[in-house]
């Protein structure tokens, strides 16, 4: 009876730890698979050229620099907003105010939406209804902001990583002792240089892993920019808020499925791939590394 | 210290936005661009086009795109292109939007000719198709290759989405306008279809003629009694392939400018050289 | 009061006070964004139900109920927007979102709750900085890598392997598609194993239970809400996923059993058809529409998850 409990103990023991293989086999099989063809085709060319000869020779530069201009657009219109919100409902919100339960909500279930949906609203909203608008507004008609553009495909992104920021600013507000504040205030500060001078640079940690994740997440996602401002193949690169871009990942994705020939860009897509997964380590690398440093100093205090 | 340099990030970012911003309309000055939309099948040749054209004037940036003719065709309704690249005939319903929106009658301008290929496996042994081989196979009516001198196995077809122009020209020429059946693989660009079939033994396929390769090209046959006639500059300008097309650009209105010397270039003799180049055909000087 | 304060205070004051304004500001356009989303997507499905020019080519009818393509022909349920006779039924978008997100969850759940068991209750502690992060690494990859992936390579090796019909189907994109539901249902699980109190098991081992049974008869129950909480979020996260299906899935509009045939899910419908939408049109509404039911779908799973698991949580701590 002994025997056979622990022999289905074993056995429950290894078939977990079994699932554990899997899964670590799995992404060694998917990252080992792209290094191995992609890493021959990293160069300093590869990153530094346009693409020739319909996508089989040259490099991705202008992908790379148009995933950066759209990630820092993003940047700035995200921060701002998801600070400015999780101190709000954090600092100055009265306590159990309708709004602030309203708000959670709205972004515990932002969350949860599919990426192509932000496409769609990106596409009606900022493209349809404000680019013509805009357009009506101030260039008389002609064809401007109504277009697929990196302005829009940045807030459509900021949208979508909008909760990332805000759960993650909430956090570093949470961790923050109350005493700070109290000390603060004891000390003669207004609400605002209380929030200015203590708070925020306590939180920045926090806020910086927020962004951190939210560019990681903007780099890589591909439905909300397909149609919103990214683009095949473009001469130029984004110089305007109303320009077009090319990006990484809508690169992997058009060059597998509507490249000339597929079979010839197979080199230059995994080597693609490989410098968008580098990307995005290197991105949740830094990120986690500040959460250990935070959360060092919270432990040792500073 | 840390919020001063913050301070001063920010609105230095906001004011090298706003000042890229302003700057292209404010001056006034038209940015010399042309956008292409529209057909994936012609978007290689329109970006051999552009490339070849800006080297030569390199004052004038082309931008291309090709997600299907259907997006193209949007795309000239919305008044979000200078020109439309299209691998079939704008429709009726079509132009009338474009001239409810514009005012304008669209201009269509034939640009190269191709033929629509019937790609199969390379160790396929279907030596020839007739259309209504080829129309109960992506109807869905003849299901298994060996009802079509094959072997006995399951047909797997493959063809583009439908925003696709050479959709829609398969549609009208070869399906009389009949719906596709239900379990065709409904891939986003020739590329795929092409990369699809040449890995599947028992597939077959349709794509632009400038794509054919690594797959074998199917000859088609009128009907029963018809010889079996392979896409090539001859057949497919004299008409005697069954499947050749026109593949045009549609303009809001006469071109002018930049976009009507880009598209005389494209008719003229460098530009139709090129189609050649792609792998299509230059079209019949008239 | 103001007037007595100081003046570098009267200076705080209104630097304190244009801040609020700012703060309160910003906080409320986000907010509106995020209200705004709803709205906007509601408004543009609207005219699916309300508008007689829309009805022209597609109503509530066309879109549930099967249809004669042509008069005589039987009446099936097709997806054929662009057409003599526009086609407009959502059963089998429907049935294809639901293929593929069973196959990905009934993969990935499995794998990913074991792997949370034995990394917090039975791998030694070297065995656990190895797992977790491999697990974020496979957060970290972009759904369009996984498509890409799963396209390139993974329908490659089952095609050969299995030798099915066809290459591009339900069963391909639901293996690539578990790569991306694994992380978050191991990373919940993992929170929900963890947050049983070591009391728990210290008090199963005093009595005599062994690592495993501890693991199955306390600890397991005991997390169960989170874990389940893990389950649905998975689901979610599958529903609504659209890069990986797109690539992978052959993207045929195909009503069937069979996981091994291609399939067509809303998400990659959207994003194939969004393209070539006129605006106005009857059909760039339809696609509106299917993005509300997707957001509605996707709000209702999460909310009857965390109101599920919110009572599992009350009877549970009822009951100790």
């Amino acid at each position: 009876m002994v025997e056979r409990t622990r022999f289905i103990g074993g056995l429950f023991q290894a078939l977990t730890a079994l699932a554990c293989l899997i899964i670590i086999t799995m992404v060694a099989i998917i990252l080992g698979n792209i290094v191995i063809n992609g890493a021959g085709g990293l160069s300093w060319e590869f990153l530094s050229q346009a693409p020739r000869d319909h996508f089989t020779q040259g490099g991705i530069f202008p992908a790379i620099f148009g995933t950066a201009a759209l990630v820092i657009l993003m940047t700035i219109a995200v921060i701002p907003l998801g600070v400015a919100t999780a101190v709000y409902m954090h600092e100055y919100a009265p306590k159990r105010s309708r709004i602030v339960q309203l708000v959670r909500l709205a972004i515990q279930n932002l969350a949860g939406v599919p990426a192509i949906v932000f496409g769609l609203f990106g596409v009606g909203f900022f493209v349809e209804f404000i680019g013509r608008g805009v357009d009506h507004a101030f260039y008389g008609g002609r064809l401007m902001y109504g277009q697929p553009a990196i302005l829009w495909a940045a807030l459509t992104m900021a949208l979508l990583t909008l909760p990332t920021v805000v759960v993650a600013t909430e956090e570093a507000l949470r961790a923050i002792p109350q005493s700070y504040r109290e000390v603060a205030y004891a000390l003669g500060a207004t609400r605002w240089q209380m929030i200015r001078r203590v708070v925020i640079p306590q939180a920045a940690g926090g806020i910086l892993t927020g962004g951190i994740l939210a560019v990681s997440r903007g780099s890589g996602e591909v439905a909300p920019v397909m149609f919103t401002g990214a683009a095949y193949f473009l001469p130029e690169l984004p110089t305007r808020l109303h320009s077009q871009f090319m990006e990484l990942g809508y690169h992997v994705y058009v060059m597998s499925t509507q490249a000339y020939d597929v079979e010839a860009t197979k080199p230059l897509l995994f080597s693609t791939v490989l410098v968008l997964l580098i990307l995005t380590f290197l991105l949740n690398f830094t990120a986690i590394m500040i959460r250990a440093q935070i959360r060092k100093r919270l432990r040792y205090g500073r | 210290m840390r919020h001063t340099r913050t301070r001063s990030i920010l609105p230095a970012a906001f004011a090298v936005i706003f000042v890229g911003c302003g700057g292209g309309s404010e001056t006034g000055v038209q940015h010399k661009s042309i956008t292409i939309k529209g057909s994936n099948t012609m978007v290689i040749l329109a970006q051999s086009w552009a490339e070849t054209f800006m080297r030569e004037n390199p004052g004038i940036a082309v931008q291309v795109s090709g997600e299907g003719t259907g997006t193209g065709i949007a795309a000239l309704i919305n008044g979000g292109t200078d020109i439309c690249e299209a691998s079939r005939p704008m429709k009726d319903v079509e132009k009338d939007q474009v001239r409810s929106r514009h005012g304008k009658d669209v201009k269509e301008i034939s640009v190269a000719l191709d033929g629509i290929a019937i790609c199969v496996h390379q160790s396929s042994p279907i030596q020839s198709l007739t259309e209504a081989q080829l129309k109960a196979i992506f109807t869905g009516r003849i299901t298994n290759w060996r009802d079509v001198g094959g072997k006995d196995e399951k047909i797997v077809a493959y063809s583009r989405d439908n925003s696709s122009g050479t959709y829609m020209f398969f549609k009208e020429h070869v399906l009389s306008n009949e719906d596709f059946a239900r379990e065709i693989q409904a891939l986003p660009g020739t590329g795929a279809i092409v990369n699809a079939v040449s890995k599947d033994p028992a597939s077959i396929g349709y794509s632009g003629i400038g794509y054919a390769s690594g797959i074998r090209v199917v000859p088609v046959r009128r009907d029963e009694k018809s010889d079996a006639v392979a896409p090539s500059l001859e057949t497919v300008r004299s008409g005697q392939y069954p499947l050749s097309r026109d593949l045009f650009f549609y303009t809001t209105g006469e071109p002018a400018g930049d976009v009507k010397a880009f598209i005389d270039w494209v008719l003229g003799p460098e530009g139709q050289k090129i189609c050649e180049t792609v792998g299509f055909y230059p079209i019949v000087k008239k | 009061m103001v007037l007595s304060l100081p003046r570098l205070q009267r200076i705080g004051t209104l630097s304190d006070r244009l801040a609020s304004i700012l703060i309160k500001g910003s906080a409320f356009v986000a907010i509106l964004a995020l209200i705004l989303i709803f709205i906007f997507i509601g408004r543009e499905a609207l005219p699916v139900l309300t508008s007689p020019e829309v009805h022209k080519e597609v109503d509530l009818a066309k879109l549930f109920l099967p249809q004669a393509s042509r008069p005589g022909a039987a009446a099936e349920f097709t997806w054929q927007p662009i057409s003599e006779i526009p086609k407009y039924s959502l059963a089998p978008l429907f049935a294809g979102t639901l293929k593929v997100t069973i196959i990905a969850v009934l993969i990935a759940i499995p794998l990913a709750v074991a792997a949370a068991i034995y990394t917090s209750e039975f791998a030694p502690p070297w065995a656990r900085e190895a797992i977790k992060p491999c697990i974020e690494i496979l957060a970290g990859i972009p759904s369009v890598v996984v498509g890409f992936f799963c396209l390139m390579v993974i329908a490659g090796w089952l095609h050969s392997a299995f030798g099915w019909t066809y290459r591009l189907n339900a069963l391909t994109a639901g293996v690539g598609l578990s790569l991306a539901v694994i992380p978050i249902v191991y990373t919940v699980s993992e929170d929900a194993f963890s947050s049983v109190p070591q009391s728990f098991r210290e008090g199963s081992i005093a009595m005599g239970a062994s690592s495993w049974q501890t693991a199955s008869r306390v600890v397991l129950p005991a997390a169960m809400p989170g874990v389940l909480a893990a389950c649905i979020l998975g689901f979610g996260r599958a529903i609504g996923e659209t890069m990986i299906v797109l690539m992978a899935s052959g993207n045929a509009a195909v009503l069937s059993w069979s996981p091994v045939d291609s399939i067509r899910t809303f998400s990659a419908t959207i994003a194939s058809e969004l393209g070539e939408l006129v605006q106005g049109s009857p059909h760039y509404h339809v696609l509106f529409f299917l993005g509300a039911f997707l957001f509605v779908l996707t709000f209702v799973i999460n909310l009857i998850g965390r109101w599920w698991v919110g009572r599992l949580q009350k009877r549970l701590q009822g009951a100790s």
